[in-house]
């Protein structure tokens, strides 16, 4: 620092002798807070730049995808981008209104535009979701528009396609005309709207989001009890053992959790299938009847299991670093005060493991709830989480809007979660390590 | 909007820096591609002294889509399924193709005539059929061997587990088959609220027997494991198991479900002038009976057929293992892109809800 006015040690030491003054001033005279407000700010600064970086890589790899994403689970502009003349005469009419001559016309006029800007399959795929089978209907006119087409309208279209005059294909684009949507929430929860625009269940052999959505909490739920159950004593075990034996337990702990996941999951086929070592085992020593092998895998069974195994030691671990700073002493003082040792478990022990469990508990269930390839490998049919529909809606149907809004509602539950947690728990009694 | 796509496809576009010496093929990885690499790339690296890479991917038209989305376009040509073709050339991600100037077959028949029908699309160009085929392990029919697909849903003939494809496309046509509906009735009836009753109900026969199978390779490994004792299978999979590894396994070509990939050049491919040359090359007469040296799909010229020989192991005939050849079509499904465009989202949100009822 070579400016002295700068500097606050010497600005105290300056303003010491001027006390009398009653103000305490730097020696250029500005105010003392203020001059110490700006050399912190400084500081500050410097260590904002620090971590700029890392703030940027944040903002374009995780915060702008996710947020862009999820807009198109609201946002898909695939109809009124592409049909603006006709966008225009919905946003003047009334709900209801029957398609007039100037509805006609500007339609006609957008098929054919669309057609030669071979846009309309993005148009059409974009009504297709709300009402199913009208895909065609767009592109098929769009070849025969681009051929020429003469007014009146009207019956011009309804020539190409009758389906043109249907009132619920009117409705739907209407609804399509503005990009903001609430419909692929809708779908995702198993609902629809009518040609008057209210909202109802789809038909009863349509719904699955909904009971895919209780199925993947439920089974998380079971899978996080599971690893519970199975993961604490392994905890308590390492946590106690002699170093040189918990050592080796560690490494049994760890060495499948550094396997790559497919490898576990494939293993697990091997193991589990009907003609595999399980089953091979069991009719070799006659539990069973060579014709009456289980069926472990390749429905929910599978998924459990495999799961369970693959995340176990999401659990274990932070049980064991919590475990490991209990001092034994604490249970021996109970003990010798006369509690069996179950009340000294129940009392002293494991209320001191809760940072660990909740941890634990956290770090699984979240897992579980996003978990895809594993349930996808192993899972069959009543295996199936709404991952694997997020992941359809991806990669098959490409209905990408429909797989944000599935995903934005299954983030939005997670949060839930973690606030209630942390209203329960408290955030602060997380201990991952 | 689309920079996030931008950024992602930025990065993989880093991988091939484009000079007007290459064409980047996005196709589907495995046997597929080394059929493709040994028929198609080497003879026209050969030729024109263009360098071709070839990038793999489960279905090349998730990338492509992404690609086009994200504005960012690396691959030149990309080998796509006919519904994806449409779709894509309906929402003018792709180049159209002019016909006339693909080669004509080497008797002079103009390429128009030469290709099968429904081989030439507006904006793609077929290479190959491929079929999806009821495939069974002959160790678990000793006695009687399974020859229709109504045989498929009988359980009580001819026990054992069954393998499906876990969507409604290659399953439905199946069930309607199995219950009598004539190969070409298939679409008809699926189109009517009754027809698709039908199917399900057909399904319901066996859903208990099914294991449900996502990836290509996933049936041929059940099959071989006994898991299952009946499947269906990609054609060309079930080949290379029977005669590259000698499997004991029988294909039923009763119903099979005819399908076709396609070369496509998206708008903005980096080298359109030797992506559209690469193309013409590839979907000549000679390449494309050379590739069925190196896996069972059908070529899509007419030309090409008589010039199919033997597999490569020199001893093989590739004629009877062809999803093309004549025995084999009488009763096949062809696969309709514009039924499947307009119907695949709601009958798949049907398929996972019955799958999921129990």
């Amino acid at each position: 620092m070579a400016n002295a006015a700068l500097d606050p040690h010497a600005a105290i030491a300056t303003t010491a002798s001027g006390v009398e003054t009653g103000r305490l001033t730097t020696a250029d005279g500005k105010p003392l807070a203020r001059a110490l407000a700006r050399s912190q700010r400084r500081a500050r600064r410097r260590a904002f730049l620090l971590v700029l970086p890392l703030l940027a890589f944040i903002l374009i790899t995780f915060v702008v995808p996710i947020g862009q994403m999820l807009q198109r689970s609201f946002y898909n502009d695939g109809f009124s981008a592409n049909m603006p003349e006709v966008s225009a005469w919905f946003a003047r009419t009334e709900r209801g209104t029957p398609p007039d001559e100037e509805a006609w016309t500007a339609l006609a006029a957008d098929l054919t535009a669309s057609a030669e800007a071979r846009t309309i399959g993005v148009v059409g795929t974009r009504i297709n979701y709300d009402l199913s089978g009208s895909r065609s209907l767009f592109t098929s006119t769009g070849r025969q528009v681009r051929r020429g087409i003469e007014p009146p309208y009207d019956r011009a279209l309804q020539e190409i396609d009758e389906k043109w005059a249907d009132p619920q294909l009117w409705s739907t684009m209407r609804e399509a005309s503005i990009p903001v949507t609430a419909n692929f929430y809708l779908a995702a929860v198993d609902r629809q709207r009518d040609a008057e625009g209210n909202i109802r269940q789809v038909e009863e052999r349509q719904q699955v989001y909904v009971m895919l959505f209780g199925r993947t909490f439920w089974l998380s739920a079971v899978i996080t009890a599971l690893t519970f159950v199975l993961g604490f004593p392994i905890a308590h075990l390492l946590a106690t053992l002699p170093m040189r034996r918990s050592n080796l337990l560690m490494i049994l702990v760890l060495l499948p959790f550094w396997t790559s996941l497919l490898v576990r999951t494939t293993s697990w086929m091997v193991l589990l299938q009907q003609q595999g070592v399980v089953n091979d085992i069991l009719v070799w020593l006659g539990i069973i009847g060579g014709g009456q092998r289980l069926q472990m895998i390749y429905n929910q069974t599978g998924t459990i299991i495999a799961m369970t195994h693959i995340l176990l030691p999401f659990m274990i671990l932070p049980l064991y670093s919590v475990m490991r700073t209990i001092n034994p002493s604490y249970v021996r003082a109970a003990r010798s005060l006369g509690a069996t040792s179950w009340t000294a478990f129940r009392r002293i022990y494991f209320p001191q493991t809760l940072p660990g469990l909740g941890a634990g508990a956290m770090l699984v269930f979240i897992l579980a709830v996003g978990y895809y390839i594993t349930p996808a490998l192993v899972g069959g049919a009543s295996g199936q989480l709404i991952s694997n529909m997020i992941a359809m809606h991806m990669t098959d149907t490409l209905n990408w809007s429909m797989a944000a809004a599935l995903a934005a509602i299954l983030l939005a539950a997670v949060l839930v979660l973690y606030w209630l947690y942390d209203r329960l728990v408290g955030v602060d009694n997380l201990k991952l390590g | 909007m689309k920079t996030t796509l931008i950024l992602s496809t930025a990065l993989t576009g880093l991988a091939f820096t484009a000079t007007a010496q290459e064409v980047n093929v996005v196709s589907w990885g495995g046997a597929y591609e080394r059929s493709q690499v040994e028929a198609y790339n080497k003879p026209f690296t050969e030729e024109t002294g263009i360098k071709v890479n070839m990038i793999a991917a489960d279905d090349p038209a998730t990338p492509l889509n992404a690609q086009v989305e994200a504005g960012n376009v690396t691959g030149d040509v990309f080998d796509i399924e006919v519904s994806s073709a449409i779709r894509l050339c309906d929402e003018g991600a792709l180049v159209e193709i002019d016909h006339d100037s693909l080669p004509a077959a080497p008797d002079g028949t103009p390429a128009t005539e030469d290709f099968i029908d429904g081989a030439l699309q507006d904006c793609a160009v077929a290479n190959i059929f491929w079929g999806t085929v009821i495939a069974y392990n002959t160790e678990k029919f000793e006695s009687e061997a399974p020859t229709t697909a109504a045989d498929f849903f009988d359980t009580e003939t001819y026990p054992g587990k069954r393998g499906l494809p876990k969507n409604p496309k290659r399953t439905l046509y199946l069930a309607l088959i199995a219950d009598g509906v004539a190969a070409d009735e298939i679409y008809d009836v699926l189109s009517t609220d009754e027809g698709v009753d039908r199917a399900f109900a057909k399904l319901d026969t066996i859903k208990n027997d099914v294991v449900w199978w996502e990836a290509g390779a996933q049936p041929v490994q059940l099959l071989a494991d006994g898991e299952v004792s009946m499947t269906t299978v990609y054609n060309g999979r079930v080949f290379d198991a029977m005669v590259a590894e000698n499997q004991p396994f029988e294909v039923i070509w009763d119903g099979q479900y005819m399908d076709m990939d396609m070369f496509v050049i998206p708008k903005d491919a980096p080298n359109p002038e030797a992506a559209m040359e690469y193309l013409k090359f590839a979907t000549g007469t000679q390449p494309l009976a050379d590739q069925a040296k190196y896996i069972a799909y059908g070529p899509s010229r007419k030309s090409s057929a008589d010039l199919v020989g033997m597999y490569e192991d020199g001893t093989t005939e590739m004629a009877p293992h062809m999803p093309t050849s004549p025995e084999h079509l009488e009763n096949a499904v062809m696969d309709d892109p514009e039924f499947w465009a307009d119907h695949d989202a709601e009958l798949t949100e049907r398929f996972n809800s019955w799958l999921a009822s129990s």
